[in-house]
């Protein structure tokens, strides 16, 4: 092993991953949700069936209320390279009003998210969805496999997770279960954006430093995006130098300020970071156990 | 910007170009329950700048509500992940870790203690180079501690460091580090690690683990996170002859036919032959794919896509293999299974085995022996439940290509699933792939047959037996009586009675364990 470094070995890895399951899985399904993750997991299947396509379809799960400059990026992904690129959004909640501002991170990633995810893995009959999920990120998820297995109503038991040895992986599931398949569970932050660097793999420009329109709320910086986002009395959006380090539904993720324009910027800043990545997350803050949770519920 | 080495790790990289990238060790930590595993896993993260502030706040709101450390910080709770395991204070599952330094990327599996989430600790061994052993220090090798010790070996782990914990409560003596550690050694010496270090530390104090401690100026050698930055575990999988098992076929245009698979072991080169196993024909390797081009030479841990000279047919589960030294065909495999369903082993059941990109059906028979997990002694074993390790003949549908798992880790270990509940029911190792082509039926009976001796072989040696026996009686009656009639009438009188009396004799012994030796 001593010629292939760090970033190598988790490549081949994950590229052995995704040949598996196209080899063993019916309806595999990329959740695609626009990230730096989710660039580099697009990455790493291309790799995996070059000279081929993709043998399987993205799926980008639309709550509406992602930044504009991320619907851009992905339909112009979409296009570059050609992908099946389908795009699901809970119509019912839809209908219902249903927005992080009025019913709050809890309701809206229930209704918009977990629910929404649900509705499009059962429309298309899929039976094995790759996320970008990584093992550092959250420590429910530190506890998770590779191949995580859901039951007909998606849920997850923690405490019956299959052993996994080696490579060789079990796929084999009853009737309408299914499979939520996780490639980059070894990979850290820091390797994400390494191997961004090292492969030059396209990514949004909100996760470099500009000048944007923000309001500060009990400490968090929040982009206005768009009329969307009500202002409170006398609140006024200032402008400030930030990036964002993660990307979810735009309330619901804090900016952070930062000078970093570039990929090295941006590395060298995580490298000097004293908090980690998901603190800006509104979502993993509702409680000790909340991710635990939400993916009992079948959230990814 | 402070000082972690974290920091150093970054600025190591952007500035020094030519600095060579780091390399990844994989590592779990094992030992008993309350010797220290979380809390010398949160050190090691902690002392080298690894946790976030915000992770290390809520850790200590944690600690005051379930915390087991008085008012120190509990970092089990770090690492349980799972809401059952910080209410019930236990670790269950594999909890795995990410950190780094200048030197090295790593990826910490703390596995859980106790018996019986034995396979989850298997899990984290599997893929690990290497295993940290933590034993208490007035306590001294205990059971758990040669249980891991022998499942780490079991499965490959290569580099094994004993960490003698709690040497603040001991006094900081010299003479009880070297006693337990010589202990260790005396056990683990024939577990054939290829390295073992044992290093005194205090995790609670941090001593030893990162930093050097000055309470033990006797002890000499490396901290822990020195240990595991330098040792090397350049595994020799490239010395080894080359195996590629075949994941996919991929034939994305009428005019390339490629084989897509991760190179298990040894290097593979363009213009050299193949065995494409389990068929016996040959092939030349026209070329090696990959996104980033074509390459002229891969290694093990490689994910690529192979092109052959000429059109031959290759499937999902074949193996690609050195045609001057090809891995076994057999259908017959010798194993050692770990159990890890909480359904026993059911020789009548229908299980499937996957090894590489193959899964066949399989037909496993009961044990005839086992290993004691906690002495590493043979024991006769009949049955096999969760967390004991069992002597298996195995049966497949069709055949497979084969190593031994102590030859190849890549090519010689598998699954087992059960084809009713869909669950992994045992990880095997291969000790032995016969490579016969007519092998004995392998005995599924209640009272498992230990000699390896065919009815046949039984009823020949009887018919032997009794030739030669009865012309001996013959002869002593003639001499006794000097009566030819007699003497015969005696002689073919018991001919046929003692034949059925021994080859029943011999059925019998053949069952019986007592005073049997196993080669292996």
């Amino acid at each position: 092993m001593s010629r292939l470094d760090n970033l190598a070995r988790l490549e081949a890895e994950s590229i052995h991953i995704f040949r598996e399951v196209a080899a063993e899985c019916e309806r595999p399904v990329l959740l695609y949700s626009i990230g730096k993750d989710s660039a580099v997991l697009l990455h790493l299947a291309q790799k995996a069936f070059y000279p081929g396509k993709l043998p399987f379809p993205l799926l980008h799960v639309d709550t509406t209320w992602k930044f504009r400059e991320m619907i851009a990026f992905r339909d112009k992904r979409a296009a570059d390279l050609g992908l099946d690129m389908l795009v699901h959004t809970n119509q019912e909640g839809l209908a219902q009003g249903i927005g992080p501002v009025t019913h709050g991170s809890r309701v809206h990633t229930d209704v918009m998210k977990t629910q929404a995810l649900k509705q499009a893995l059962d429309l298309h009959r899929f039976d094995a969805a790759f996320g970008g999920a990584r093992r550092d990120e959250e420590r429910s998820r530190a506890k998770e496999r590779i191949f995580s297995f859901r039951s007909a109503e998606h849920r997850w038991d923690p405490k019956k997770q299959r052993p996994e040895f080696w490579d060789i992986y079990n796929t084999r599931k009853g009737p309408g279960e299914s499979i939520r398949v996780f490639p980059l569970s070894n990979w850290t932050e820091l390797d994400v954006w390494n191997y961004i660097r090292r492969e030059s793999i396209p990514i949004p420009e909100l996760y470099f430093a500009a000048v944007r329109p923000v309001v500060e709320r009990d400490g968090a910086l929040l982009m206005v995006d768009d009329e969307r986002l009500p202002l409170a009395a006398g609140e006024k959006p200032q402008m400030r130098r930030v990036r964002f380090r993660t990307l979810g539904c735009y309330p619901l993720t804090a900016a952070i300020e930062s000078d970093a324009t570039t990929l090295d910027g941006v590395i060298a800043e995580l490298g000097a970071s004293r908090v980690s990545e998901r603190s800006g997350r509104a979502i993993d803050h509702d409680g000790g156990s909340s991710m635990e949770q939400k993916k009992v519920e079948g959230y990814f | 910007m402070d000082d972690t080495p974290a920091v150093a790790a970054l600025s190591d990289k952007l500035s020094l170009a030519s600095v060579e990238a780091p390399t990844l060790l994989r590592f779990i930590t094992c030992g008993s329950v309350d010797d220290g595993k979380s809390t010398l896993i949160g050190r090691l993260l902690h002392d080298t700048g690894n946790i976030p502030d915000d992770q290390l706040t809520r850790l200590s709101a944690e600690s005051r509500r379930w915390g087991t450390q008085g008012d120190h910080v509990d970092y089990a709770l770090l690492l349980d992940g799972l809401s059952a395991e910080r209410e019930q204070g236990i670790t269950i599952d594999v909890a795995y870790r990410y950190f780094g330094t200048p030197r090295r990327a790593f990826i910490v599996a703390d596995t859980p203690g106790h018996r019986q989430y034995t396979r989850n600790m298997a899990t984290g061994a599997s893929t690990a180079d290497l295993a940290v052993l933590l034993v208490d220090a007035q306590k001294g090798i205990i059971t758990q501690t040669r249980r891991h010790a022998l499942i780490a070996s079991m499965l490959g782990v290569r580099h094994l460091v004993l960490a003698v914990n709690k040497m603040d409560r001991a006094d900081y003596r010299e003479a009880l580090f070297t006693e337990v550690a010589g202990d260790f050694i005396a056990f683990a010496a024939r577990l054939g690690f290829a390295s073992i270090v044992s290093i005194p530390v205090a995790a609670k104090l941090g001593e030893n683990v990162v930093h050097p401690a000055d309470t033990m100026p006797w002890y000499e050698g490396p901290t822990l996170l020195e240990h595991l930055e330098r040792v090397d575990v350049r595994e020799t999988l490239e010395a080894l002859p080359f195996r590629m098992p075949v994941q996919l076929v991929s034939r994305p245009t009428p005019d390339f036919r490629g084989y897509a698979g991760t190179i298990a072991a040894g290097v593979l080169r363009t213009g050299t032959r193949v065995s494409i196993l389990p068929g016996d024909s040959t092939a030349g390797i026209a070329r090696i794919v990959t996104a980033d081009g074509d390459l002229a030479v891969a290694v093990a841990g490689q994910a690529v896509t192979v092109v052959f000279d000429e059109d031959i047919d290759v499937s999902r589960g074949d193996m690609l293999a050195d045609a001057g030294q090809p891995a076994t065909v057999t259908d017959t495999l010798e194993t050692s299974l770990l159990w890890v369903s909480d359904t026993p082993l059911d020789p009548a059941r229908a299980y499937l085995l996957k090894a590489g990109a193959a899964t066949v059906a399989a037909r496993v028979a009961s044990p005839n022996q086992g290993i004691d997990v906690e002495t590493g002694a043979l024991v006769v074993m009949t049955s096999l439940s969760m967390n004991e390790v069992g002597r298996v003949a195995v049966r497949l549908d069709r055949k497979l290509a084969f190593d031994t798992y102590r030859r190849s880790r890549g090519t010689g270990g598998f699954i087992l699933i059960d084809r009713l509940t869909n669950d992994t029911s045992a990880i095997g190792l291969v000790e032995e792939a016969l490579a016969l082509v007519d092998t004995p039926k392998v005995a599924a009976g209640r009272w498992p047959i230990l000699t390896g001796e065919t009815a046949w072989r039984s009823l020949t040696k009887a018919f032997c037996w009794r030739a030669v026996g009865s012309l001996g009686t013959i002869v002593l009656a003639f001499a006794l009586t000097h009566n030819r009639g007699l003497a015969a009438l005696i002689g073919s009188g018991e001919v046929l009675t003692k034949i059925i009396i021994y080859f029943l004799h011999e059925r019998v012994w053949a069952r019986i364990p007592f005073g049997v030796t196993r080669s292996t």
